[in-house]
Formats: C-alpha cells, structure tokens, sequence
C-alpha cells in the first residue's frame, strides 16, 4: 500500500490539471462545496510542496502531505496532529534538500547542456547513489505526470484512513508519537521504494522530458520567453538559447520567473512588480513567487504579463530611474486602458511628458515625422487631445527623459485612481458595487462614487468564505462594536483573488516586514497565503543599497506599446500569444533566494539585489527557503489588528471540536524541543522561544505588556539594552526547541522588535513604524512569536471551552495601541507544565481550576516587593470579554536565567485592595511576573477589582450580539508609574505590535526611555480573549501573567487590569 | 492638474446674477419660503458683488436679473466648477431647470473689469441664451451637460476640498448625479456624503483653506463632516462653527501664490456667533458679507456666486 499510495500521490502533485484534482477529491468530499474545495486544494498544494521539499521527500511522505492538504474540505476533519507530522515531514525534506543541493545542481547544469532529452542514466551515474535516487525519484515524478494524469483512487482511500484514524484518537499525544514513528519508518520505506521506482522510471523519464515555453510581456509592449524545463527543476542555471529564450525548470517557483525577467529588464527594485497571467478575459491573476508556475496556472498556457503590482504612493521615492521608466509604461497602459481615469486635460498633460521622455524636446520638423495616433494617450483619443498634448510639450522644453518620467509620475499618482485594484462585487443587498484595494486600504465604489472607505488600520480582519469577502472594522467614532461587512464576488476565486490582494497590500504598504504564513497544521482553516515579499519599507531600505551607475535602458517609444493596447485592452496577454517576439538578450541566472525576507535578514540586501548567483548558491536558498516555510508554519503571526486570515468559519467550528483533542496534544509535542541543529535555528532568536512557548500553554489569554505610557519614548540606546539584545539572540539557542522558526519570521521580529538593537535601527531608519502608530498602531509584524502563542491558545480554548469566536469580540481600540509580542522566554519547567496543563485541560479541567487557585493564593507572598507600583489605568477594552493588561515597567535586561529567576520576591508589599470581585482574578499570577523582575522595584499595592456592570450590545449586522456582562479589575503598582506619568524620559524606541488569532487579539506596545541614565522599557500588553462561554479568568489572567513574567523575566509587573465582559446569549456570527 | 490642495480657490472671475423682484414675491420656485425684503435683499446682493470685484479683485460678471428665474441668482445651483470644467447640473426642481435650459432664459452678462470697465467679450448680440452657461463657455470652459434624466444635481451639494469631491445625497442631489459629478472630473476621488437635514451640503460645510474642512455645529454638518473624514484619503483638520450658515464660505485666492487668500465668509455681520472661531483659521484674510435677507430663498454664499479660473493650469 505503502508504496501505491505514494505513486498516487506523486501523480496528484504532478498533475496540473485541475479537472484531475477535482475528481479526486469529489469522492471523499462529496457534500462539501467542491468549489472551495478544490481551490483551496490547489492553493494549499501550491504552498506546501516547494520544490525541494518535494523532490527530496519520499513519495509516502509526500503522500501523507498531500492527503490533508489536497482536501481542503477533509481538513477539516483532520485533527492538527496530522497537520504536524505534516510540518514534520516537510522539515526533513528540507534537510535533505540542502544536502543535496549541490548535486543537483551538477545535474541540472548537465541536463541543461545535453539538451532535455539527457538520458537519465548518465545523470544517475554522476550523482552518487543517493542523489541519484533523489534524482530519479524526480524523474519519477515527472514521469508519472506525463503517463497518468488522472487520479487513482487508491490514493484518496489512504487518506481516508487516516482520517478515519486520526478521529478516532482521543488520547491523542500517544498516537501522535506513534504517528510521528511511522512516519520516520515510512520514510526509510521511501527511500527504498524511491529507487525500485527510479530505475524504472529512468526510461520514461529519458523521453519524456520536455521544456515548457512561457512568454512574458513586458510594459513596453515586447514579449520575453523563457523554457522552462521539466527535469531540473527550481533551475536557475538559465541557459540561453539560441532564440533567447531561457530554460527554467517547469516546476520552478513563480520567483524564478519573476527575477529572470527583472534581470532581463536590468531592474532592481523590482518589489513593486510582480508576474501576472490571465485566467479569463477578466479575471488577472498574480503569480506567487511563492508557489510554482505550473501549479498556479493550471492548464493555462504560459503566458505572463509584467506589470506593477504594487504603486508606489510616492514615486519620487524610488531610487533608479529605470523603475519609475517602467511604473512610467504601467501608467500609460493604465490610462491607455482606462483602468486609470483622468481628465481630458490630465491625459493631454501625461501625453505630453510621454512626448517629452520618448521624443525629447518639441521640434516642430520633427515632430512632423511622428504621428501622434501611434501613440495613446487615453482610451479614446481625439484630435484635440493630440492638439492638446502638442502644445503641452511644447512647454516641457528642457526637460531631460528622465525628467519628463518623474512629471509624468508626479501628476499622475495624483489621480485618485493610481493604484487602486478594483474588485467587482456586490454589496448585502445584491447592489453592484466595486472593491479598490490600494495603499490605504480598501475602498468601496458604487460606479465611479466611492461610497465608503476602510482603511487599513480601521480593518481588524479579512476573511472569505466561499465567495464571501468579509472585512472586520474597528468600531466608529461613536460606535462602541465591531462590525463585519460581507461582500459577494462573482465566484470563490474571486473572493480569494481579492482576499489575497488585500493581505498582500496590507503587507507591503503597512507593515515593516512580513508577516509569516500561518503554520498549515493549525491553520487548517485557510489559506495560509502571506505576503512574502519584501514590503515597501523593506525595499526602499534594500534600495538605499543599490550603488550602480544609472542603468542604460532605452525607451522604447510607446507607439509599440500603444499599438499592442489598441488590440488588446483587457487581455494583453492574449496579445503576447499572437504576438511572437523573443525575448532580446541575455538573462542571467538570478539566484536570490524567494524569500527576500532572509536575505534582508542577513543584512546582505546587496547581494539579494545585484548580484547573480550561481545555481549551487540558489538551491541552498531555496533549501533554506523551504525549511523557513515548513518551519515557519509553527508561527502564526498578525502583527496588527488586521487578521488577515482566510477563516472559514464553519470549518473552524467543526474542526474546533473533533481537532480539540489531538490539538492539545499537539500542542504538547510540539513543545518538545526537537533539536535540529540547522544554521537557520542557531540563527534563531528570541522569538521562537517565544513561540514554543505560546505553544506550549499559554492559552487562553494574550498577554500583554503594556507599557503604560506610550507618550514617553526614549531616544537612546544604552549598552545595556544591547546586551541584553545579545543575551535574548543567545538564549533561544540554548533553550534549543526551536521548531520552526522562519527566518522570515525571524528576520522580521528582529527588525522590529524583537532584538533590541534592531529595534532601535528599525525605528530610526524607517519612520514609518512610528507613524503607523501614530496612525493606529497597527504596525508592525514584530510579534511571531505572541501570535503563535495566541494561536495555540485558541486552539485549545476552543477546543475546551470555547467555542467559535464570537464575533462580538475580539479587538478593541486599545488596537491602536498596538501589541506586541515581546521577547517571551520559556522556562522549561514553565514549558513542561504548561504542557502538562494542556493534557489536563481537557481531561481535567477541575484540577487544573485548582491549580490556578493555588497559584493565586501564592501570590501575594511572590510578588510585592519587585513591583514598581503601577497606577491603574484600566484597561478599557469593551469590546472584548476578557482582557488582560499587565503593564510591566522595568528594566529589561534579560538573562537566559532570568526565567529561573525567583518568582517569589517580595510578596509582602503587596497590597491587593479588592473592589469587586476578587475571586476572578488569578493573583497567584502576579508573584511570577514579579518575579522576574531584577530590579527590585516595584511594590503592588494595590488591586482594584471593579466590577461588573451590565451592558448591552449594539448588534451589528453580521454580529447579532448579546448582553454582556462586563468586569474591571484592576492590579497596580503605584510605585513605578510616577516614574512613567511624570518626568518622560528621553524616548529611546517606541513600537506597537498587535497580533491576533481566531479567538485572541494581543497588543503590545514597548516603550523605551531613559531617565537620569536609567534606561526603562514598558511594555504594554493587552490582551483579548474571545470566546464562547466558560472561559476560565483566573486561569487566564494567571497564565498571562505567567507569560509576561516568563517573557520579561527582569522586568517587573506594575499594573495587572482584567475586564471581562461575557455575553449572556450566544453570539453567533 | 497643479499641486493638490493648491488648486482650491484660484480663481480670477466671480459670476453672480442680479436678484429678481420676482424672488421676492415668493413665485415660482421660492414658493413656500418666507417673505424677503427685496430691497435688503437686492443691497446685500450688491455688496456681495462689490466685495468681491473689490476686495477680492475680480473680474466680475454679473447676469442681470430674470423675473422668469426668481431663484435665478442662486446660480451656484447650476453649475459646478474646477479647473477647465464646468459642469452645468441638473437642478432637482423641475421649477430651476429653465436656469439650465440651453438657451433657455438668462440674458447675457454684463461683464464688469476691476474698474468697472465692461469687457468686450459681452456681447449682446444673443439675448436669450441661457446665462450661466454661455457665461462660462465664453470664459473658456469646457461645458459638460448632465444628460442624463434620471440625474439630479444641485451644485451646492458639491464640496471640492481641492484634492477630491464630496457631493452631498441631499433631497435635491441623487446618486446619478453624483457620479456624473465622478464622471467630470475624472482626476478626483469623489464620495459620496449622506445628507440628513434638508439643506445642501454646502449650506453647512465648506472649506476655511487647503486643509482645513469650516462645518456647522448641527447634528447633519457633524454627521456629514464624519463621513467625510471616513472617505477621504487625506487628512483635513476640521472647525466647528456655531452656526451651519456660518460654515458656508468660499475660500478664494485670487492672486499670486504668494498673497494672501481670502475668505468669504458671514460671520462678521449676520453670524456674529461664528466670528471668533473663524478668527482661528490662520494664513486667510477674512471678509465678512452678510445674506441674511438672501438667505431665506435658501441662498448661502456658495450659491450667490461661481467663481472659476480663466487660467487654471497656469
């Protein structure tokens, strides 16, 4: 069975052809809606199985991934666990990937100069016996593909199985083990089936092997092809042909393509653009760079666009003026198309500095020679628009090509349309409208009227279902509730087509960094597409780097490209089939990585941008590239209010209980350290212990250090802070369970917060963080580490006590404060009891109650003296039921020790003065976050519990919502705040990070200041916990605290607010 | 298109229309609305004129008054300006579109120079054209049309901020007519803004400079400057005035860049309530008029007069 399967499912992966996928899985998924399905299905193959990973994985291993991922629906049936292995096994491939890079690379380099038809034996023979086993099990691959395209159903019957299986554990931490065995056994099995089948599939390999053409059309009109080449895949060896066409391997990754013609066009900053090819007369798609081609085109032919995906809002800004020369040609294709509407004058105006960069100064008897219908300058174009543009030019006598471009840009990003994506859909009541995405959000068109508008730090999540597009917002002015608006598109690709272009917009235009994909295992509820691109900050610091002369370009007159409009308007790239011009000149191998992020990471920014590298470099990045994506799944980050997550929210339902279990013990394995010594892992920092740690346990509740005073901000950095930067990057190594943190992750974290010193350099060098802020803090990614934390905890939550998230909840405007997952170390005592939790939890939920009251009766002896008195502000989350704000001024200095260090200090000052309803608050909490205070300082003294007050909740449409009852308490340590409130230091840094998960929302927000050369960070946490019914507040306030104190273990807790507000009826959303 | 924000205001020539002893006797379109003094009326129209030929130093073109148009001098109404374009609206009151109708009533404007000097380009030789727009047109105005029946647009529902438009759904302004409104001035966002009490959008808000956004304090001038701040792209401070009147000022730079803009504005003589917060807008020179009388026909500053650049791309 072992090995049918394996076959089977290697002929899936392989197969491109849709219909073939749908078949497949119509059997199993019969009822469900075969439309989401079977997208979701592509997409989630797409995502998972990157190059290496594939071909390095077994075939059974492969199998075991495709299974749950090829249904998207029956995901929803599998429990997390499955999912894990999943990760697990992807994980290995990687290894082996990296191993096998070089060889690899040999191969390819001879397949290419043998031409595709290299018999497969030769190859074998170079490699050594296991690469050549790799190596025909590729070509087993490809083999199977060509012969059997369609699906066994032998295939399908395994998974089922396994689902089967997999529902029935209960006691699901021993199955999983036992999973995990199998697993490791099956891929000894693979690798000898892997031969048996290599060798005979070498033969067909031989013939089969065929290079696949793909034509890309450039802005200015003319169309660049490239081969891509079955058998060396993720190629970057790019072979120049005769026709200047290039080879790349058909399975190459969208990047591939993407950076090979960015080299073609000599262009640097090329983060902007982006590869788009035609699924219907309407509907354009991007190519993730991500994914593979031939997985996202399906049966389409190879054709691509290259156009600007991202505008920029100030091209002024750009650094080379070979990239405004291209957003320049979008442009005109833009206005030529109608896509950007301008005004008679505005075309006349744009035409003549198109004049002006194409033809130079106005010369009367040349212009003689020039006819002007060859160009276009708007849709429909008249005479005395031509007049019009003539005379302007006239004007623009002087200006260099150069110049002229930069006008152009200068006026025309000034059109209320420039950059704006639209979507058409239909609102509630079935009224046509359209959807602009753009830089600022996202935009609501009825005809040429906006109606409404949403920004994007006004949007707390994005979401489709089906062919559902829904936005979460923030409450108005005067509103105290979130709403959720639901649109309809056309169809689910739509609706996906449209949730991906937020997310990616979001990313690029208000993030720092990216965010990462969520892991698929826990995410199986969407699509775990992220932006993975560099985002503008990021490609405008990587730009500062670009240090070569100015590029030569021509500029090719838009004649040709305005003539190529003329045809074809909507569908450029139908044009490119019938047009047939070779791609000109020489195309270099271009070997950054896919994820630029790393690179950016490495601080190499350079090298990602200039320089070409050779194949053998490339696929260790892709390796990389593929660990970083296996791994990074672990992470779920949203590091702002907006969650841009694709939750199906029945699926979720559904999945919350049968997966509940397994999820738990999940949980529990994963918290297991797995000591993979990879470079990627010693890199790893603070962050990823962060992250096991919010796997281990810490449910229920984000927790936040909120540095109460978000005013003050401080502007040095002292040595101490970057020793402790030093300190945190070493400890996550030494705690070592560092499962899967991305680099991507990773880079990102330390950018922006995570890393001290980063964090100060991010700040200084990009504005935009503090002004997001400012904005609505929705900023930054920085908090991996807390979403994953958030994540698991929902998961579990949901899986004990809660149920969905109601909609009534989650983010409060304390948003805009922005969270922040701060550096969260895990002790692993603390890990392994949070684990231990985990399994109780949902056995036995009672004992765990009790521990949580032992705890808070121990509190009062911990925690008192290192707790800088923190003034009570109360954390006014209304919205939410649970928050926890736990303001922990300190000092922060972080030891790997200092998780060790003493919980219990001084419980003596404390004073807990109880208002309302003490019992709710978990004080047993306190002494641990206390405790990890080294600076004694801060005395509580005094707990306000506030109490419940009953309110009623404005139901929104989407949000029927309920009474709610609401409570404040409140734990403060006066001491500190004096500190905080009066004399503000001098800023030394300042961010806001928010993440959030299905049910949890966490904002941090981290100030640094010094005082009389006392350096004082605050961090500012405020957590949201959303959920149904029963949450368990003491457990959840203790186990914030717990993590604040384990995250922060020098800094000290000054002001501890819990509000809860429950809903008496059930919200359903 | 000039920079954004930077193009609100220019202007070189003002048009009004003389006031009908027709507006006062309540016929016509003014049915229903109070009795006015004519001639206070008449006077307050005078000094408008005045102020703006004047003080402010523009060409001044004024229609002579049309009995058959007793809401006539409201030309605000009827068209909509920027830049190179104007477009001629299509009023909700069946009774106000003769003041639309090509060559329908009008009369031909007297055209006033800064001295008085009446200008050449007023010809008498069509007496009947419709007045407004062979006004603009003859000032070099590309005329859109309002084709469309379906459509209804009062130009005092129309906002331009100098970088987008708002076009108030009023009970006079429907959303067809706000998105040929889009269709116009394609170079601008435009929103739409509910209008909840029954006035135009301009009869409570309107623009105290480049960015800064002058609204009433009523609930439907609050509401509305709310919705605007959601739609819009670009940050306006906003100042609240005690009374919505108060709020409907035209923002008028008529010379070089480097002179100071002007302000039209009523809170020095009728809206004394307003003076003090207006006084907070800096870099503008205030000039009160008042329109007390006027305003009882429903008139506001924005709809006594049009003003418009002869050289808006310069």
């Amino acid at each position: 069975m072992t090995t049918e399967v394996g076959s089977a499912s290697e002929v899936k992966k392989e197969s491109d052809q849709l219909g073939a996928d749908a078949t497949k899985e119509k059997p199993k998924e019969a009822a469900e809606n075969q439309q989401n399905q079977s997208s979701d299905l592509e997409e989630e193959k797409d995502s998972q199985s990157s190059p290496s990973a594939k071909s390095q994985s077994s075939t059974q291993r492969q199998k075991r991934q495709k299974d749950p991922s090829e249904s998207r629906g029956i995901s929803r049936f599998i429990p997390p666990w499955l999912k894990k292995q999943k990760s697990y096994n992807l994980v290995v491939a990687k290894d082996g990937g990296d191993k096998r890079e070089p060889t690899q690379a040999v191969v390819e380099e001879q397949v290419l100069d043998k031409e595709e038809s290299l018999p497969e034996e030769e190859r074998q023979a170079k490699g050594d016996a296991e690469e050549a086993a790799q190596r025909k099990q590729q070509v087993i691959k490809v083999d199977i593909e060509e012969e059997k395209p369609s699906v066994s159903s032998p295939e399908t019957q395994p998974a089922e199985e396994v689902r089967k299986e997999e529902r029935e554990e209960e006691k699901v931490k021993e199955i999983q083990e036992d999973k995990s065995e199998e697993a490791a056994k099956r891929e000894t099995k693979e690798v000898q089936t892997n031969e048996l089948n290599a060798e005979k599939a070498v033969q067909k390999a031989t013939k089969k092997t065929k290079s696949v053409q793909c034509k890309v059309t450039l802005l200015d009109g003319t169309e660049y092809s490239c081969d891509l080449e079955h058998l060396c895949w993720a190629v970057f060896s790019l072979e120049i042909q005769e026709s200047g066409a290039v080879e790349i391997n058909k399975r190459a990754k969208g990047q591939v393509l993407f950076d090979k013609v960015c080299e073609h066009l000599n262009l640097l900053e090329k983060d902007y653009f982006g590869l788009s090819f035609q699924e219907s007369p309407e509907q354009k798609n991007w190519l993730d760079p991500a994914k593979q081609i031939k997985r996202q085109l399906r049966n389409l032919p190879w054709l691509f666009t290259f156009n600007v995906k991202f505008y920029p809002p100030d091209p002024s800004q750009l650094t080379e003026d070979i990239t405004r020369y291209f957003l320049c040609l979008q442009l005109r294709q833009d206005i030529a198309s109608g896509r950007l509407p301008c005004s008679f004058v505005t075309h006349a105006l744009l035409g003549s500095y198109t004049l002006q960069a194409e033809l130079g100064d106005y010369d009367p008897e040349e212009h003689a020679s020039h006819d002007l219908s060859d160009f276009q300058f708007a849709p429909s174009q008249t005479k005395e628009l031509e007049e019009k543009v003539v005379e302007l030019h006239k004007t623009h006598r002087g200006l260099s090509p150069a110049q002229a471009d930069s006008q152009f840009l200068e006026n025309a990003k000034r059109l209320s349309m420039y950059g704006v994506d639209l979507h058409h859909a239909k609102d509630s009541e079935g009224v046509d409208i359209k959807l602009g995405v753009c830089a600022n959000g996202l935009l609501i068109y009825k005809d040429r009227l906006r109606i409404n508008r949403f920004a994007w730090p006004k949007i707390l999540k994005i979401s489709y279902k089906r062919s559902n597009f829904y936005i979460k917002v923030r409450p108005a002015e005067l509103e105290q509730f979130e709403s959720t608006i639901g649109f309809k598109l056309p169809n689910h690709r739509a609706a996906k087509r449209l949730w991906k272009v937020c997310v990616e917009h979001h990313t690029f235009y208000r993030l720092v960094s990216p965010e990462q994909p969520p892991k698929a295992k826990f995410l199986t509820l969407g699509s775990k597409f992220r932006y993975s691109g560099r985002t503008q900050a990021q490609t405008r610091q990587a730009s500062t780097l670009i240090d070569r002369p100015a590029p030569h370009f021509e500029r090719t007159s838009s004649k040709r490209a305005s003539r190529i409009l003329d045809g074809a308007l909507v569908g450029v790239v139908d044009q490119s089939l019938t047009k047939d011009s070779p791609g000109p000149g020489e195309v270099s191998a271009y070997g950054r990585g896919v994820v630029s992020t790393a690179i950016v990471q490495d601080g190499d920014g350079r090298r990602d941008l200039r320089s070409p590298t050779k194949a053998p470099h490339v696929h260790l990045i892709e390796g990389k590239k593929n660990s970083l994506r296996v791994e990074g799944d672990n992470i779920y980050v949203r590091h702002s209010n907006l969650m841009l997550e694709d939750l199906d929210k029945a699926q979720e339902d559904i999945l919350k209980h049968q997966a509940s279990i397994s999820e738990l013990k999940r949980n529990f394995m994963e918290s297991t350290p797995e000591p993979r010594p990879n470079e990627w892992e010693k890199r790893r920092i603070t962050p990823l212990s962060l992250q096991i740690q919010g796997r281990k346990g810490d449910h229920l509740f984000k927790d936040i250090l909120s540095m109460t005073e978000k005013h003050q901000m401080a502007a040095t950095r002292t040595v101490e802070e970057k020793a402790q930067a030093a300190d945190k990057k070493r400890a996550p190594e030494s705690e070592g369970p560092c499962a899967g943190a991305s680099d991507a992750v990773k880079s990102s974290h330390e950018t922006l917060n995570v890393v001290e010193e980063k964090k100060q350099a991010e700040v200084g060098k990009d504005e935009r963080v503090i002004t997001e802020e400012m904005n609505g803090k929705e900023l930054s990614p920085g908090s991996g580490p807390g979403d994953i934390r958030k994540v698991e905890p929902l998961t579990q939550k949901d899986s004990t006590s809660l149920s969905s998230e109601s909609s009534s909840s989650s983010e409060s405007e304390e948003e805009d404060v922005g969270e922040y997952r701060p550096h969260h170390r895990v002790t692993e005592g603390t890990i392994k009891e949070e684990q231990e939790e985990d399994e109780e939890e949902v056995e036995e939920e009672p004992s765990q109650a009790s521990q949580v009251v032992e705890r808070e009766a121990a509190v009062p002896e911990a925690s008192p003296d290192r707790h800088a008195g923190a003034s009570v502000s109360a954390v006014e989350t209304v919205t939410q039921e649970h928050v926890v704000a736990l303001n922990i001024p300190a000092e922060k200095s972080v030891h790997e020790g200092a998780f060790k260090q003493d919980v219990s200090e001084d419980t003596e000052d404390e004073q807990h003065k109880v208002n309302g309803e003490v019992s709710h608050v978990d004080i047993d909490v306190l002494p641990q976050i206390i405790c990890c205070s080294e600076p004694p300082v801060v005395k509580t003294e005094m707990v306000t519990i506030s109490d419940a007050s009953q309110r009623t909740e404005i139901s929104t449409k989407e949000v029927p919502i309920v009474q709610t009852e609401t409570k404040t308490i409140t734990y403060e340590s006066p001491q500190i705040d004096g500190g905080a409130a009066g004399d503000s230091g001098t800023l030394l840094t300042a961010q806001t990070i928010t993440s959030d998960s299905v049910s949890t929302t966490t904002t941090t927000h981290i100030t640094k200041t010094i005082k009389g050369g006392i350096s004082e960070t605050r961090i500012e946490k405020r957590i949201v916990i959303t959920g149904d019914t029963d949450i368990d507040h003491d457990q959840a306030l203790a186990q914030a605290i717990r993590e604040a104190r384990e995250q922060h273990p020098d800094m000290s807790v000054t002001r501890v607010v819990v509000h809860k507000e429950t809903e008496l009826d059930e919200g359903e959303e | 298109m000039g920079t954004p924000g930077e193009g609100l205001g220019r202007c070189s020539h003002a048009l009004i229309r003389g006031v009908p002893e027709s507006l006062a006797s309540g016929e016509g379109a003014g049915a229903g609305l109070p009795a006015l003094d004519l001639a206070k009326a008449q006077r307050e129209h005078g000094v408008l004129g005045g102020k703006l030929r004047q003080r402010l130093g523009l060409q001044l073109l004024e229609l002579p008054p049309e009995e058959s148009l007793p809401l006539g001098p409201l030309l605000g109404d009827t068209a909509v300006i920027q830049g190179d374009t104007a477009l001629i609206t299509r009023p909700w009151s069946p009774a106000r579109r003769p003041e639309v109708t090509p060559g329908g009533a009008g009369g031909h404007p007297r055209l006033q120079g800064r001295s008085g000097v009446r200008m050449s380009r007023a010809r008498s030789s069509r007496p009947k054209v419709d007045g407004v727009r062979k006004a603009l047109q003859d000032l070099g105005l590309r005329i859109v049309e309002m084709a469309d029946e379906n459509a209804t647009l009062d130009g005092t529902d129309v906002l331009f901020t100098g970088r987008e438009f708002f076009v108030g759904l009023s009970k006079w302004t429907n959303h067809r007519g706000a998105e040929i409104v889009a269709d116009t001035f394609r170079d601008f966002a435009v929103s739409t803004v509910p209008v909840s009490s029954p006035c135009h959008l301009r009869s409570f808000c309107g623009m105290g400079g480049p960015r800064t956004v002058v609204a009433g304090s009523s609930d439907a001038a609050q509401k509305a400057v709310r919705a605007m701040a959601v739609l819009t792209d670009h940050p306006y401070a906003s100042l609240t005035l005690p009374d919505d009147a108060a709020a409907d000022c035209l923002f008028l730079r008529p010379g070089l860049p480097g002179v100071l803009p002007f302000l039209l504005h009523r809170g020095g003589g009728d809206l004394p309530n307003s003076q003090e917060a207006l006084q907070k807008l800096s870099d503008v020179t205030l000039v009160p008029v008042s329109c007390s009388e006027l305003e009882k026909a429903g008139a506001g500053l924005s709809s006594l007069c049009l003003v418009l650049s002869t050289r808006p791309h310069s």
